[in-house]
């Protein structure tokens, strides 16, 4: 109980405030709050359509918020320059629910793309050792030359991960880091999840609807209903809960 | 009744479509000189058009000419005329049918594969992946391609024309024996540079046009495969009515400035 404590009173690196958004007359998100805290793996549990892709894509300004406020790192994005903006994404890294891997380019190619904007962070010169060491902390060296469509799910994900890695960004954002991949590749990606969490200290927004990887990865966890945050807890706390609409997500394991 | 509700949502449809392709040539207009300029990828997007197109805008000249001068020609005999031969079918070719039909086979070519590619880069979010790496997608994506069909299509044009105007020699030579310098030198007597100029600036437009069209249906392209699909036909539909229409107020304007 003292070391919970001791967790809500760390940095927090990201916080929603009463988030509101919705497209004509769907409204997908209706008072949505969340913090995260220094070094923590959050994860957000909802129903596919549930709107965590929505919420997700408005934490990196992907998309403009009806209300509400957003900060990352203590700066509210909602109000940032396009430059000021650019900067801060640099220690945000966001893997995709298909990996997004650039298909008309290499695997080294695709790892590169996000220096050429931020040169600045580092030594020009240092480019291939950058693009080696995230492939190595993903175990894909020997791809380096493919194209996307030569690799398999799972070796597509594990590249996408090398490359929002490659920035060493503060925050991970994963949006369905597990969908699509069968339980085996979906297991070495939570594991790569959470060496990666180790070697570089991130702290973690983990949205899924995977109850295995919430199980394994998750301090923490909110579930997304109606379009608010319903219930937060812990994995243990949260599966034990009597609500039919919480006991939903964790009848089937 | 229902009918009419049909007419009434196209057409308000219609002009959400104008609105929204003004607005994207807008910002295609406003994001042109932003920095960085993105040249290595402008140069690879104007080989690749190039490249895929050349072939056919080759073989599509060659038989605009072939058939122009077998279609032209007993009509001219007939009058006696068959030595105009060379200056008809030049101007035909040069101020009409060269840039609009080059321009078609090139909305069908490139039109279609930028609405598809794009519209594939949206729904699998490669386009959102650019944007949160710090990319411009826009500058990078669509400035560059709208560019380099803009600069291609002239040029693609011109390499049609002479192709067309080679076709049409050898269906004369192998009528009346013409001799390559004499065609030519009909040819070039017969062009002016007011037939010449506003014909080419008007393939700016042309490719102004499907580059727009192309990018602006895919880069809005909506979720799943039938998007894709949706997006790569419906940018070669648009583009090849707006062809048309630009063609007719290109004709109309070099009618009133060059008094032609
Ligand atoms: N660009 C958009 N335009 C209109 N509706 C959208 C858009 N993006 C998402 N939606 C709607 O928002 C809801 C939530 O979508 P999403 O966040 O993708 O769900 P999920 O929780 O599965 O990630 C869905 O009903 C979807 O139709
Ligand atoms: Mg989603």
């Amino acid at each position: 109980m003292m070391d919970k404590k001791h967790i809500t009173e760390r940095d927090i690196v990201l916080e929603i405030k009463d988030l509101q958004k919705s497209f004509g007359d769907n409204h997908v998100i209706n008072g949505f709050n969340l913090k995260l805290y220094q070094g923590e793996n959050l994860v957000i549990m909802g129903k596919s359509g549930s709107g965590k892709s929505v919420m997700i894509k408005c934490l990196v300004g992907l998309m403009e918020l009806d209300s509400g406020s957003i900060s990352v790192m203590d700066k509210d994005i909602t109000n940032l320059d396009q430059r000021a903006l650019d900067i801060l994404r640099a220690d945000i890294g966001f893997l995709f629910q298909g990996s997004a891997l650039y298909d008309s380019m290499t695997v080294r190619e695709n790892l590169e793309f996000p220096l050429r904007r931020h040169s600045d962070r580092f030594d020009e010169t240092n480019t291939e050792a950058m693009v080696m060491e995230a492939l190595e902390s993903v175990g894909l060296i020997h791809a380096i030359d493919l194209m996307p469509s030569e690799l398999s799910g799972g070796m597509q994900k594990r590249v996408a991960l090398a490359r929002t890695l490659i920035l060493k960004p503060k925050i991970m954002l994963y949006d369905e880091p597990t969908s699509g991949l069968d339980p085996i590749t979906s297991k070495e990606i939570i594991m790569l999840m959470q060496e990666i969490q180790k070697k570089y200290g991130t702290s973690s927004l983990i949205i899924t609807h995977d109850v295995d990887c919430a199980r394994v990865i998750s301090d923490r966890m909110i579930l997304l209903i109606d379009g608010t945050n319903y219930a937060e807890g812990s994995f243990a706390d949260l599966s034990k809960r009597e609500d039919p609409k919480i006991k939903a997500f964790f009848k089937n394991k | 009744m229902h009918i009419f509700t049909n007419i009434k949502s196209a057409s308000k449809s219609f002009f959400t479509e104008i609105g929204e392709l003004s607005f994207f040539t807008v910002r295609f207009f406003k994001d042109v000189l932003k920095r960085p300029l993105e040249l290595k990828e402008l140069g690879r997007q104007c080989y690749n058009m190039g490249n895929r197109s050349l072939f056919l805008v080759c073989i599509t000249g060659f038989i605009i000419g072939l058939v122009i001068t077998l279609q032209t020609r007993p009509t001219l005999m007939e009058f006696g005329a068959a030595s105009w031969m060379p200056s008809m079918v030049s101007i035909s070719i040069v101020r009409e049918i060269g840039p609009i039909i080059i321009a078609l086979v090139c909305a069908g070519r490139i039109g279609s594969s930028i609405g598809a590619e794009l519209g594939s880069m949206r729904v699998t979010e490669q386009i959102d992946a650019m944007e949160v790496s710090g990319t411009n997608p826009f500058k990078y994506l669509v400035v560059t391609r709208v560019l380099a069909v803009t600069l291609m299509l002239p040029l693609l044009v011109i390499i049609g024309d002479a192709i067309a105007l080679y076709g049409s020699f050898l269906i004369e030579n192998s009528k009346g024996n013409v001799s390559f310098t004499l065609y030519f030198n009909q040819v070039f007597n017969a062009l002016e540079f007011a037939d010449i100029i506003p014909a080419t600036i008007k393939t700016f437009f042309f490719g102004l046009a499907i580059g727009i069209v192309g990018c602006y249906k895919g880069y809005y392209c909506k979720k799943g495969t039938a998007g894709v699909g949706k997006a790569a036909n419906s940018a070669v539909v648009v583009a090849s009515l707006l062809l048309f229409v630009i063609d007719f107020i290109a004709v109309f304007v070099t009618d009133i400035f060059f008094d032609l």
